[in-house]
């Protein structure tokens, strides 16, 4: 049987929108176009009940209550709110002093957490960025090491948006209710995904995002724990109150409903997605590893999402890889179509030397994904590395017993 | 990003893929110049390899081998292809910039164009030292 091309795999970037979720979002664009702030008429109550349907379906399937939920344009929002708002919240002193508290977070964090941390630094508050083991992974007892008396709030991942690999969240977050510690988290990628109990598993403030699990893109939550403890934040958007005053603007009631329907389908099918994901995903291993030399998975193998795979190829040049199977899409963990010829910061916070860093592809899986198309890619990617390697001069030189390593290269 | 097509012909059929030896012996002969240029963890490294007349001083082969991304391993497969049948001199002559134009590279991959370019005078200041 045939695969159509290109194929994408590629989910853990983005998803397509669930037909269904489209479905759902199709009447409030024309005919339930109110707003739910208008608290006067049949119009404004018709989206309103819309949106209180989707807060319900998002706050079931993180266990939260529906009260807890504030809508977002996306995790890089919610993120936003999290963490400046919880720093400038707890802050020890006013704005313009230093010494205004401390917040821990992980060198391999999305963009969109290590950001706000920084603008945190330069704001007066000082910020440990914790390097994960080579297994990529973040433990309670790192965040225990790290933790001061000034510490107001701990930000660590779920799951790692590049390697899927999951970090010890319950346990953080345990850890930050016991020494009452604010406790973010990134879950982007975990959640509609994974089981998700966030009063269960100690969150304080989840951020998550429509179009990784299949709704559309532009619309995501933050989880606000309202009770044990009441998590207070300061608002970084002025305006019209929304949202319990965490969010002004009018709310994207089209967004909010297809988010809503994604979480409602993920909450239905996501035990057997990952299932399914899973033995594909070890089979896609096992093919390579068992057909390539110099090859590896990164991060911690047994605590990884199932529907993503990071492989380095040693010796071949990940933008020519990419390249040679240029009909599948997917991620290169080095991103020197750029000027900037770097490698993957989380590849290299793994202490992954920069030559496999440079060799690296990440694979995610979906909701459509096929045995077919994953036996094609398989074979397709096989192929790509030995082609590269019949040209690699590195390749040779290991295969001749040369140390790269011990070469003197001249760096250009 | 999107190639040229010359780049995606050089890529996908590369001209003069190989090694005249082992690096051991490659090292002994006199009659072969080896430049290897870049360095792993900035994500190319090209050896480039000229076979020269001794009495007439003229390229008579040139192979390559290239870890790099497809604008290198094109501009490397070009040099193999411009060295061929030029004298040592006439090697040298070959810039950079001709390469960018022969393939039109973008700005972000000129510095694979620099790479082959310093291939070029590696290897024959290589073979040079060899005589």
């Amino acid at each position: 049987m045939g695969v159509t091309l290109p194929m994408y795999l590629d989910h853990a970037a983005t998803t397509p929108c669930d037909p269904r979720v489209v479905e759902a979002m199709m009447p409030y664009f024309t005919e339930i176009f109110g707003n739910p702030g208008s608290r006067n008429h049949s119009f404004g109550w018709a989206a309103e009940k819309g949106v209180k349907i989707a807060r319900q379906q998002i706050a079931d399937l993180i266990g939260a209550d529906s009260k807890e939920i504030i809508f977002t344009s996306g995790s890089t929002e919610s993120n936003n709110i999290a963490i400046k708002g919880a720093a400038n919240m707890y802050a020890k002193k006013p704005a313009g002093q230093s010494g205004r508290g401390h917040i821990i977070t992980a060198i391999h964090e999305h963009k969109a957490v290590l950001d706000p941390c920084k603008r945190m630094e330069k704001d007066g508050f000082d910020v440990t960025y914790l390097a994960p083991g080579p297994d990529g992974l973040i433990t309670r007892s790192m965040i225990e090491d790290a933790l001061r008396e000034d510490t107001i709030l701990v930000t660590i991942m779920w799951a790692n948006n590049e390697l899927g690999t999951i970090n010890e969240i319950p346990e953080i977050g345990e850890l930050c209710h016991e020494k009452k510690v604010v406790f973010h988290t990134d879950a982007t990628q975990w959640v509609g995904k994974m089981p998700t109990n966030v009063k269960l598993d100690n969150v304080d403030l989840l951020s998550l995002s429509g179009h990784k699990i299949y709704g559309p893109k532009g619309v995501g939550a933050l989880y606000v724990r309202r009770r044990k403890p009441r998590i207070r934040l300061t608002a970084l958007q002025e305006g019209g109150g929304q949202e319990r005053g965490f969010r002004s603007g009018t709310l994207n009631v089209t967004g909010i409903v297809g988010l809503g329907k994604a979480c409602g389908i993920c909450a239905q099918t996501m035990d057997d997605e990952r299932e399914r994901l899973l033995v594909l995903r070890n089979e896609l291993e096992t093919k390579i590893e068992s057909a390539l030399d110099v090859t590896q998975v990164n991060g911690a193998r047994d605590r990884r999402l199932a529907h993503i795979t990071n492989i380095s190829f040693g010796f071949v040049e990940g933008e020519s890889l990419m390249m040679a199977i240029k009909e599948i899409a997917v991620s290169s963990g080095s991103a020197c179509t750029s000027a900037s010829l770097e490698p993957s910061y989380v590849l290299k916070a793994l202490g992954i030397g920069d030559d496999l860093a440079h060799s690296s592809l990440r694979i995610s899986m979906g909701r459509w994904t096929t045995k077919e198309q994953i036996d094609y890619a398989g074979d397709k990617i096989i192929e790509a590395v030995q082609k590269l390697r019949v040209l690699s001069p590195l390749y040779d030189m290991h295969n001749e017993g040369i140390d790269i390593t011990k070469i003197e290269w001249a760096a250009h | 990003m999107a190639y040229g097509e010359k780049v995606i012909d050089h890529y996908e059929n590369p001209r003069n893929v190989g090694t005249f030896g082992t690096q051991k012996e490659i090292k002994a002969s006199a009659e072969i110049g080896v430049g290897l240029v870049g360095a792993p963890e900035c994500g190319d490294v090209m050896q480039l390899q000229i076979k020269v007349n001794d009495d007439t001083g003229v390229i008579e082969d040139a192979k390559f081998k290239c870890f790099g991304c497809g604008s290198a391993i094109a501009s490397s497969s070009l040099a193999t292809e411009w060295l061929k049948g030029k004298s040592l001199d006439e090697g040298l002559e070959i810039k950079n910039t001709e390469i960018v134009e022969e393939l039109s590279l973008p700005p972000v991959k000129i510095h694979c164009s620099v790479l082959a370019e310093d291939a070029i005078k590696a290897a024959i200041s290589d073979y040079k030292s060899k005589q």
